[in-house]
């Protein structure tokens, strides 16, 4: 068990080093210049000269990474060339909204992929679970860029139930909280209802067939119980892996509907960083998105374990 | 032992209710799949009809193909020419799907915006395939270190947020579409490469492989005749699966407009368009026909690729 | 330990059933079919059996001759869909067949519970085994946690897993199969039933521990009174541990006695046949087993007449034709199927088919063939007897020749 989290923890660190210096080269491998972006496309090559001087970027790269990260270390991702923002500020207020939108779409995915794979597993092939099945088809092929635009249309302009745009955050008015947060949530659950019930189902298919699915029955089980007690947990890790990759993917995959509905997220950030040349902004959010993405892996491997003890012990 | 197969044919149903009879779940799908182990490979393929719903998939992918590949000669307006004497029209003979707050031909500028999704797709994969999945192939048959640090580097890849790298490679390369579709399709390669890999790995160490090894057949020819027929299937369903999701990237990007550039038009952009500016209020078309595009097109191609899957007996974990 | 039985949430009371009193589990013309995509497959066609509190039965066939599913089938734990039953099962003074699901489920575990085959894919492999114990003493016991828990510490004692206050945290996958089967039968007695189903409980075992199970449960049965049915398809499983012996073929009994009269008396070839491929360790070293030719034949096309005749070195031109009844032979009690009965371990039929078996081997037995195939194989093997005999029947060979 110990051996098994070390072994993990060590292969953590070695990807967290490799990503960093993968966002690192990235940006500065790009060709195109950030004293452009700050002093303009106008400006004199003496000026550009000094300023590149004063954000040490005229230094060796490996210089420049060394420092970075030592920076990094520090708890300093530096700032933005633009407008002078701190990037852990940037952080820091877009991350509690990208949060609660993932933490929002992914209760209500899990809430109805679950009992719907459960209750069609049981009966494949059969007219409701066709339905059902055919149905997440619908819904994987609405994508954010799809489907928020309608939703906008529909319950906000039309239907004037939810506000188009906007954020409020969650400790100054939990409601207005909520309204705000709900048409970019369900913008983003499609995918993951399709995804999640599509794993379980196929799974719990298989694993109805199983000896000890039988066993259960012949034990007098009601069958809600043998779904959830015994043909639940041996079905997840489909679930679990998707799961894993899904939210990671979320975590910096909100923009579009951060750009629709005009809520300051890191993915917009992130996204808008990229299209100014905000070097240090995009180095630091996209190593800050990795090593999340990285995390979420590690906590997917750790619930494996809890799933099923196999995996540590055998 | 020819007769073995014969037998096991034969006595499929016997075997499927004898001492290993799963108790619980012997639906179809229970009695399908027991048999599918005994049966052979045709009796497969005639178990389950395609369905109606695989062919009215494949004729909208065509339908939208065929229009993106004759946009030019099919008699449309031009989609640019803005026509101010008919600006929000609805549908009429001579603007069939209506006209934009320009005046554009709406049912133009979706032909032509077909292509864009189509293109970037399908040619993305394609490229994403040529080399990741050949990377994929080789790799795992192969196996040994290059193997597992070319595993373990696509991991890492896959965990970098690759919209970063797009959107600033496209900024600075040039929002042309041949451009991006290369772009998006060096995206794939870590994504095709692990599954390939994955695939490949699977059956590097079967029997069949072992023994044309044995009979003194060469890497290539193992690779080419023994291990790439198998291969095939895992790797067309996924990558179908992927040109919905390139797909799904483009027009993210277009709708940001970060894609081709305006005023060229596609669905992405067209759905930004419909968004924007109140047109959402004033005329809905404008936002609803390529999104209806979109949504048939990712639904169609995605039913294909789920009717491959069943088809080959993918289980759905594993894509 | 089963003597306070709470009844909360139960509907059903159950007599107690006698020794003598009327049978505990009586089977009447039970059916068992499943529609699967090449057709119906009969899997249990028409059996019936008496079984008496307390005793054992054995039921012996080969793989696919139907005793898994008549096991299953005689609980009610079918596949929900597309399978087809008729007949009647009547348990402990409760018809079984007519149940509701809700009805059975307060059956299955208290009353009548089974053993599984493989240990290993029987029981769940994510719950400790603990959890897999009180499971069902919460169910039908109406016991609070803490008493289940111990009950079940007692149980895994009694069916000698050591240390059992430790193995009840543990995961099969940490147990070996022995004990893995142990802890099956804990499963399987937990709630004292009357009738335990053991389908082939220890085929999947090493030799040594098969013994050491089957006289666990046979210690564990004579202190429980409980009745047993012992599935299996290895007659010296049986031949010393039950009351009575059902041989089954192709969904059908062919042979049903006491087990010594079936040991002493063998009627049906078939039986004879499965005796014959036993290893005896009383047979002088280099002894060839006999193997049974051919293969079960397929249920969803049976063949006429007898279903063992395409097999059977014994088979007659009316055994291809017409199907043997069920009758008794010497004694009320023993019962075989087959027109040609042997006496004294030698067939009464009049021509003994030299070679029918030993052909089937090497010929195709698909559905629409075996009937052909063996009569062609019949016919030769007549052929080769007439003369030596002299009264080979011709007519016999020609009408052979038109099926």
């Amino acid at each position: 068990m110990g051996k098994y989290f070390l072994r993990r923890s060590i292969q953590l660190v070695v990807v967290a080093f490799i990503i960093s210096i993968l966002a690192f080269l990235l940006v500065h491998l790009l060709p195109g210049d950030p004293s452009v972006t700050i002093l303009g496309p106008n400006d004199t090559a003496q000026n550009r000269a000094i300023l590149l001087k004063q954000l040490g970027l005229n230094k060796p790269l490996w210089q420049q990474y060394t420092t970075w990260l030592t920076a990094v270390f520090h708890g300093n991702l530096g700032q933005s060339y633009l407008n002078h923002e701190s990037v852990v500020h940037i952080l820091a207020t877009g991350f509690p909204i990208d949060l609660e939108l993932i933490v929002i779409s992914q209760i209500i995915a899990f809430a109805v992929a679950i009992p719907l794979a459960l209750f069609t597993s049981r009966r494949p092939n059969r007219p409701v679970d066709n339905v059902a099945t055919t149905g997440t088809f619908g819904l994987l092929a609405l994508p954010p860029f799809v489907i928020a635009p309608i939703l906008v249309a529909v319950f906000a302009v039309g239907l004037n139930w939810f506000p188009a745009t906007g954020f409020v955050p969650l400790t100054q008015d939990p409601w207005a909280n909520l309204q705000h947060m709900i048409l970019p949530s369900v913008a983003i659950t499609f995918g993951s209802i399709a995804v999640y019930y599509r794993l379980l189902r196929s799974d719990l298919i298989s694993t109805l067939q199983q000896d000890f699915i039988t066993m259960a029955r012949s034990k007098g089980l009601s069958n809600r119980r043998i779904m959830w007690r015994h043909a639940f947990r041996p079905s997840t890790f489909s679930l679990l892996a998707a799961a894993g990759v899904n939210i990671g993917g979320l975590i910096a995959g909100t923009f579009i509907v951060e750009y629709l509905f005009a809520l300051s997220g890191i993915g917009f950030s992130l996204v808008q960083a990229v299209n100014q040349r905000d070097y240090l902004v995009v180095q630091g959010i996209s190593l800050v998105v990795a090593l999340a993405y990285v995390i979420l892996q590690f906590i997917v491997d750790f619930l494996f374990t809890v799933v099923d003890p196999r995996v540590s012990r055998g | 032992m020819p007769d073995d197969r014969e037998l096991a044919s034969t006595h499929a149903a016997d075997q499927l209710l004898g001492d290993r009879f799963p108790g619980m779940a012997a639906t179809d799908e229970l009695v399908v799949s027991r048999q599918s182990e005994a049966l052979d490979s045709d009796d497969i393929l005639l178990r389950r009809p395609l369905g109606i719903l695989f062919w009215l998939a494949l004729a909208w992918v065509a339908v939208v193909a065929l229009a993106a590949i004759f946009a030019n000669v099919l008699p449309l307006h031009n989609p640019n020419f803005q026509n101010y004497n008919a600006i929000n029209q609805g549908p009429s003979f001579h603007y069939l799907l209506g006209t934009d707050d320009l005046g554009r031909d709406l049912l133009s500028r979706l032909v032509f915006g077909a292509r864009v999704s189509l293109i970037v797709g399908f040619v993305s994969v394609a490229i994403g395939m040529a080399v990741g999945g050949t990377g994929g192939l080789v790799s795992g048959y192969l196996g040994g270190a290059v193997d597992g640090s070319l595993n373990a580097l696509s991991f890492v890849i896959l965990a970098y947020p690759a919209i970063v790298a797009v959107i600033a490679i496209v900024a600075f390369w040039g929002q042309s579409l041949w451009k991006i579709t290369i772009i998006i399709g060096v995206g794939t390669i870590p994504l095709l490469f692990r599954v390939v890999r994955a695939s490949s790995l699977s059956f590097a160490n079967r029997d069949f492989v072992i023994a044309a090894k044995t009979m003194g057949a060469t890497t290539p020819r193992i690779l080419f005749r023994e291990i790439l027929p198998n291969v095939v299937p895992v790797a067309l369903t996924f990558g179908l699966i992927t040109v919905a999701g390139v797909i799904v990237i483009e027009g993210s990007l277009a709708f940001l407009g970060l894609s081709v550039k305006l005023p060229t038009p596609s669905w992405g952009n067209l759905i930004s368009e419909g968004t924007s500016n109140g047109n959402i209020s004033i005329n809905p078309l404008i936002l609803l026909w390529p999104s209806l595009c979109m949504f048939l097109l990712l639904l169609s191609i995605n039913l294909i690729g789920d009717r491959l899957r069943q088809r080959f007996d993918i289980r759905e974990g594993l894509l | 330990m089963s003597a306070v039985r709470r009844t909360r949430g139960r509907t059903l009371e159950f007599k107690d059933v006698h020794d003598g009193g009327g049978p505990l589990l009586a089977v009447e013309d039970l059916h068992t079919a499943f529609r699967t995509t090449r057709g119906t497959v009969r899997a249990v066609d028409g059996v019936s059996f008496e079984l008496q509190a307390g005793t054992t039965l054995g039921i012996v066939g080969e793989s696919g001759s139907g005793k898994t599913v008549l096991s299953r089938s005689i609980m009610g734990l079918l596949p929900p869909h597309d399978v087809l039953r008729s007949g009647t099962v009547h348990f402990a003074g409760h018809e079984l067949t007519a149940m509701k699901p809700s009805e059975l489920r307060q059956v299955w575990g208290a009353e009548l519970s089974m053993i599984f085959q493989d240990p290993m894919t029987a029981l769940n492999p994510v719950k400790r085994i603990g959890k897999q114990i009180t499971e069902s003493l919460l169910l039908h016991l109406d016991m609070d946690k803490k008493e289940a828990a111990s009950t079940a510490v007692e149980l895994l004692r009694s069916v000698g897993i050591p240390s059992p206050e430790e193995r009840v945290r543990w995961y099969p996958f940490q147990l070996s199969g022995g004990m893995r089967q142990r802890v099956m039968i804990a499963i399987a007695l937990a709630c004292a039933p009357r009738l335990v189903l053991a389908d082939e409980p220890t085929t999947g075992l090493d030799v040594t521990v098969q013994a050491q199970i089957l006289d666990l449960l046979g210690d564990l049965q004579r202190e429980r009174h409980m009745a047993v049915i012992l599935v299996t398809h290895d007659l010296g499983v049986v031949a010393s541990r039950a009351d009575e012996i059902i041989v089954m073929y192709a969904g059908r009994i062919v042979e049903r006695a006491p087990a010594d009269t079936l040991f002493h008396d063998t009627h049906m070839p078939y039986t004879k046949a499965l005796m014959e491929s036993i290893p005896r360790l009383a047979d002088p070293a280099g002894t060839r087993l006999t193997a049974i030719p051919g293969r079960p034949p397929d249920l969803i096309h049976p063949p006429k007449g007898c279903r063992f005749a395409p097999r059977c070195p014994y088979a007659q031109t009316k055994c291809l034709e017409a199907e043997p009844p069920l009758r008794t032979a010497g004694s009320p009690d023993h019962l075989f199927a087959c027109w040609f009965p042997l006496v004294n371990g030698v067939s009464t039929a009049p021509a003994p088919v030299a070679g029918n078996g030993a052909a089937a081997t090497t010929l195709p037995d698909g559905p629409g063939d075996t009937a052909t195939a063996t009569a062609q194989a019949a016919s030769g093997g007549t052929d080769a007897a007439a003369p030596g005999s002299g009264d080979g029947p011709t007519a016999g060979g020609e009408t052979e020749a038109e099926a």
